[in-house]
C-alpha cells in the first residue's frame, strides 16, 4: 500500500535497530540501568506492540507506556455520568466505539445499551449532529473525549450546530490536555524517564512549541513522533543521539505532518468553544490542574453538563489497581498485583486494561501471559526474600 | 421431474399475494400455507420437500454407500443488512452450513431451513433471499428438504433470522480433527482474508467509504473434495468465520498443544481490505470470512494440495501462511512484515457488531 509500506520496510528497520544498539552501548546511563523512554501516546503504544518493536530493541532500552489513551484515563465517575445521561428518557447517546467498554461503578455503556438505553456508536461528532438533525424530537448527546487531536473536530461540530440552529444537540465534554499531564509525570518524585516520544497527532494541532518546557525546564530530550513503526525507531534513535551528545531539545521526526506552529484554524476553533478547567480527575493519576477543558459560557446551551443534571460523583479507583505506578513507569504493567488475574481485557479493573491502546491491554493481548506472570512471581519472591 | 403426488399438491397450493409479512403468515392457517407453497416449496422444489410431511425422509442405503459416518451441524444467521455486496443472508445460510459439514471432510447432502420472520418484512425480499438460497444450494449440490416458518411481532426479531441444519456423509479413511496438528505441518488458506467482514462494514454505510469489496461467501465442499483427493490425510480444517483466522489458528494451537508461526508476508489480504483496516483500526486477522478455510496438512503433501487448490475457482489465491512448531505450546506467533514478532490471541469482546 502506497505511503504506508514505505514506513514499514524491514530492511530499514534492521539498519535502524543496529544504529540504536551501537548508540545505546555508548551511553553512560545504560552501564548502570536500562534507559527509560516514554511514549506518551496510546497510538504509539499500539504500534509498538502490533509490530513487535520492543523485542527488536536491545535490553538496555525500556519503553514506558504513558497515559496518552483518553479512554483509559477516564475516571469511573465520568463513566457513571455517561450512563446516567444515556439512561435519560428521550436521549440518543453517541460515542466512539472504544469508550463503550470502559467500566463505570455500576455498568459500562455497553451494559447500559443492553439494558435498553439508546446508545449509538459513531465515527465522528458530525455523525452525531446528523442524528440530531434527523431526530428533532430527541436530545442527542455526544460523548466528547480525547486530547487536542479530537478537540478541533468537536469544536467545529458545535460551531456547525450553532450555524444550522440545531438545538437538540449537546456535548458531554471530557477532553483533556497533554502538557499538564506530561508535567505531572515529570514532577512525580519516583520518575526516572530519560526521554520522551511526543504525541504526533496532538502536535499536528498544537505544534512543537508547547513541549519546550520538557527540554528547557526539565532538561529531557523529546521528539515529536509519527505512528508507523519506522517513525518510532527513528525517534528512538534521535533521542539516543541527543543523550549521546548531551543535548535536550525538542525535535520533530514527524515533520511530514506536524508544522512547528500547529494548525491555526483548529486552534482557533477550540479556543473559541473551550476553556481550561481548574482541574480534571484522571483514572490512575488523580486530579491534575488545568488538564481538562470545559465549554465556554457562550456555548452553554450545547453543554450536556449544564443542560441536564449529571450526578458528578467521584468514585475512587479500585485499591488493588496500580495504574498510576504503571503510567509513571515505576513498575511494568505485568508487575501490577492484579495484572492477568483479577484484571484482564474481558473484565478490566484498571484503566490501562480497557482500550487496545492501554499499556496493560497491549501486554495482555500481544505478550506471552504465562511468561509475564512467571516473571512477576519470581520478582515478588525475590523482594520477599530480600525483605 | 416431479412425481404425480407432488403435482397434486401443487394444484391445491395457493399464491401469496401480500406485499408484506403479517402475523397471519405465521398463524398456521391459509396465509401461512400459501406463503410456504408459493415462496419456499416452489423455490426449493424437490421431491423430499414437496411431499410436505413433517419430516424429510431419505434412504440409508444411499448414505452408507457414500461413507461410513454421518456428519450433522446447525447454524443460525442474523446478519444485518440482509443484502450486501456479493451476497445476502440466504446465500450465507446455505454456504455456512455446507462449509461446516465440508471442513470435517463430509460430503454435504441435505439441509433444513427454519425462518424466523419479523412482521412487516417485504415478501419480495423474502422471495429474493429464498431464490438465492436455491441457487447456492444448487451450486453446492445440496437440497433443502424440510423447513419451518415463524412470524414474530415487530421488534421481536430484526427482519429475518434463518437457521439451517445439514447432514453429510464422511468417506472412509478421512479423519480431520483439530487435535491432529503436528510439529512440521504446514498451514494453508484458500485465498484473501477479511473480505466478508470488510464488505459488511461497507454495506452498513456508516463509514461513507467508497469501496468495491465483496463478500467471499462461497461453498467450499468442491474445493475440499479435490484437496482430499490429493491428500486424504489432511490433519485439521476449519472455516474461518467469526473471529477470523486468528481464532481458528488459536483453536488448533490450543487443541493440538502446538505453536503456530504465522508469516504476515505470506498472508493474502486485498489492498482495499488493508486500506479499510488501516483507516478503522481493524485487524484483518480477526475479520470474518464466509468462504475461507484454514487447513493443516503434512509438509510432504503441502505443495501437491496447494497446486490442486490453486486450480479450483474457490482456491485461486491459496497460500501457505504458517508452519507448526512444538513450542511455545498452545500459542500463535506472528512474524510481522516489519521483522518483529508478536502473539496473536483470540479476539476479546467484539471487533464489529453482528457480522454473520
Amino acid at each position: 500500500m502506497k505511503y504506508v509500506d514505505e514506513f514499514r520496510d524491514p530492511d530499514k528497520a534492521r539498519a535502524l535497530v543496529h544504529e540504536i544498539e551501537s548508540l545505546a552501548q555508548q551511553l553512560d546511563i545504560t552501564r548502570q540501568r536500562p534507559l527509560q523512554l516514554m511514549e506518551f501516546c496510546g497510538g504509539h503504544t499500539h504500534t509498538i506492540f502490533r509490530y513487535g518493536i520492543e523485542q527488536m530493541l536491545p535490553d538496555s532500552i525500556e519503553l514506558v507506556h504513558g497515559p496518552g489513551c483518553p479512554v483509559c484515563v477516564l475516571p469511573m465517575g465520568r463513566v457513571d455520568d455517561c450512563v446516567a445521561l444515556a439512561e435519560r428518557p428521550n436521549v440518543i447517546f453517541t460515542t466512539f466505539g472504544d469508550a463503550m467498554r470502559v467500566p463505570g461503578s455500576r455498568k459500562s455503556l455497553l451494559q447500559a445499551k443492553a439494558d435498553g438505553a439508546d446508545i449509538r456508536m459513531v465515527y465522528s461528532p458530525l455523525d452525531a449532529l446528523d442524528l440530531a438533525n434527523n431526530n428533532p424530537d430527541k436530545e442527542v448527546i455526544f460523548f466528547a473525549l480525547g486530547f487536542e487531536t479530537t478537540m478541533p473536530s468537536t469544536a467545529l461540530t458545535v460551531l456547525q450546530a450553532e450555524q444550522d440552529n440545531i438545538n437538540n444537540f449537546s456535548l458531554f465534554c471530557n477532553h483533556i490536555t497533554t502538557v499538564p499531564t506530561i508535567k505531572a509525570i515529570l514532577d512525580s518524585p519516583d520518575m526516572q524517564i530519560d526521554g520522551f516520544l511526543a504525541p504526533g497527532h496532538v502536535s499536528m494541532v498544537v505544534g512543537e512549541r508547547p513541549f519546550d518546557f520538557v527540554a528547557e525546564t526539565y532538561e529531557k530530550p523529546i521528539v515529536v513522533t509519527g505512528f508507523e513503526p519506522l517513525d518510532i525507531l527513528q525517534s528512538i534513535w534521535m533521542l539516543l543521539k541527543q543523550l549521546k551528545e548531551n543535548r535536550h531539545d525538542v525535535e520533530n521526526q514527524y515533520a511530514r505532518i506536524v508544522p512547528a506552529d500547529g494548525n491555526a484554524a483548529g486552534l482557533d476553533a477550540l479556543s473559541k468553544v473551550f476553556e481550561l478547567r481548574e482541574f480534571f480527575e484522571w483514572r490512575g493519576l488523580g486530579s491534575i490542574d488545568h488538564s481538562g477543558v470545559k465549554m465556554r459560557d457562550d456555548y452553554a446551551q450545547y453543554d450536556a453538563e449544564r443542560k441536564f443534571s449529571v450526578p458528578n460523583l467521584k468514585i475512587a479507583d479500585p485499591k488493588s489497581c496500580q495504574c498510576g505506578e504503571v503510567l509513571k513507569g515505576t513498575i511494568r504493567p505485568w508487575e501490577c498485583k492484579v495484572f492477568g488475574t483479577q484484571c484482564t481485557t474481558e473484565t478490566p479493573m484498571g484503566a490501562l486494561m480497557v482500550s487496545t491502546e492501554g499499556a496493560c491491554a497491549a501486554y495482555y493481548n500481544f505478550g506471552n501471559l504465562d511468561e509475564l506472570l512467571n516473571k512477576r512471581n519470581q520478582k515478588s519472591q525475590l523482594s520477599a526474600a530480600s525483605a | 421431474m416431479t412425481n404425480p403426488s407432488t403435482s397434486a399438491v401443487r394444484q391445491r397450493s395457493g399464491k401469496c399475494r401480500a406485499d408484506t409479512i403479517t402475523m397471519a403468515h405465521g398463524s398456521g392457517g391459509k396465509a401461512m400455507r400459501d406463503l410456504i407453497d408459493d415462496v419456499f416449496v416452489s423455490t426449493f422444489d424437490n421431491d423430499e420437500l414437496s411431499k410436505l410431511e413433517d419430516q424429510a425422509r431419505f434412504s440409508l442405503g444411499s448414505l452408507s454407500n457414500a461413507g461410513d459416518r454421518l456428519a450433522l451441524t446447525t447454524d443460525s444467521y442474523v446478519v444485518d443488512p440482509l443484502f450486501f455486496p456479493g451476497g445476502d443472508i440466504g446465500k450465507l445460510a446455505i454456504t455456512g452450513t455446507v462449509n461446516d459439514l465440508a471442513v470435517g471432510g463430509a460430503i454435504p447432502l441435505y439441509l433444513t431451513c427454519g425462518m424466523i420472520i419479523e412482521e412487516g418484512m417485504l415478501v419480495d425480499e423474502l422471495r429474493a433471499i429464498t431464490a438465492s438460497m436455491r441457487m447456492t444450494a444448487d451450486k453446492a449440490g445440496v437440497k433443502v428438504v424440510t423447513g419451518d416458518t415463524k412470524v414474530v411481532p415487530r421488534g421481536a426479531a430484526d427482519k429475518l433470522f434463518i437457521n439451517t441444519a445439514g447432514v453429510g456423509v464422511i468417506p472412509e479413511g478421512v479423519n480431520i480433527a483439530s487435535h491432529r496438528a503436528q510439529p512440521g505441518d504446514m498451514v494453508i488458506i484458500n485465498g484473501f482474508v477479511g473480505d466478508h467482514g470488510a464488505a459488511i462494514v461497507d454495506a452498513r454505510g456508516e463509514m461513507a467509504l467508497q469501496n468495491t469489496i465483496e463478500t467471499d461467501c462461497q461453498p467450499l465442499n468442491g474445493l475440499i473434495q479435490s484437496m482430499l483427493e490429493a491428500c486424504p490425510d489432511i490433519h485439521c480444517m476449519r472455516d474461518a468465520t467469526r473471529g477470523g483466522i486468528a481464532t481458528v489458528l488459536n483453536e488448533f494451537a490450543e487443541t493440538s498443544g502446538v505453536c503456530i508461526r504465522l508469516n504476515e508476508n505470506a498472508l493474502p489480504v486485498r489492498e482495499e481490505v488493508r486500506g479499510m483496516c488501516e483507516i478503522l483500526g481493524l485487524d484483518p486477522l480477526y475479520l470474518a470470512n464466509e468462504g475461507k478455510l484454514v487447513a493443516i496438512v503434512p509438509s510432504e503433501s503441502a505443495q501437491d494440495i496447494l497446486q490442486v487448490m490453486r486450480q479450483h475457482p474457490a482456491g485461486e489465491n491459496s497460500a501457505i501462511i504458517a508452519t507448526v512448531d512444538a513450542s511455545p505450546a498452545s500459542t500463535v506467533i506472528l512474524s510481522t512484515l516489519f521483522g518483529g514478532e508478536r502473539i496473536v490471541d483470540m479476539l476479546v469482546g467484539e471487533q464489529l457488531p453482528r457480522i454473520c
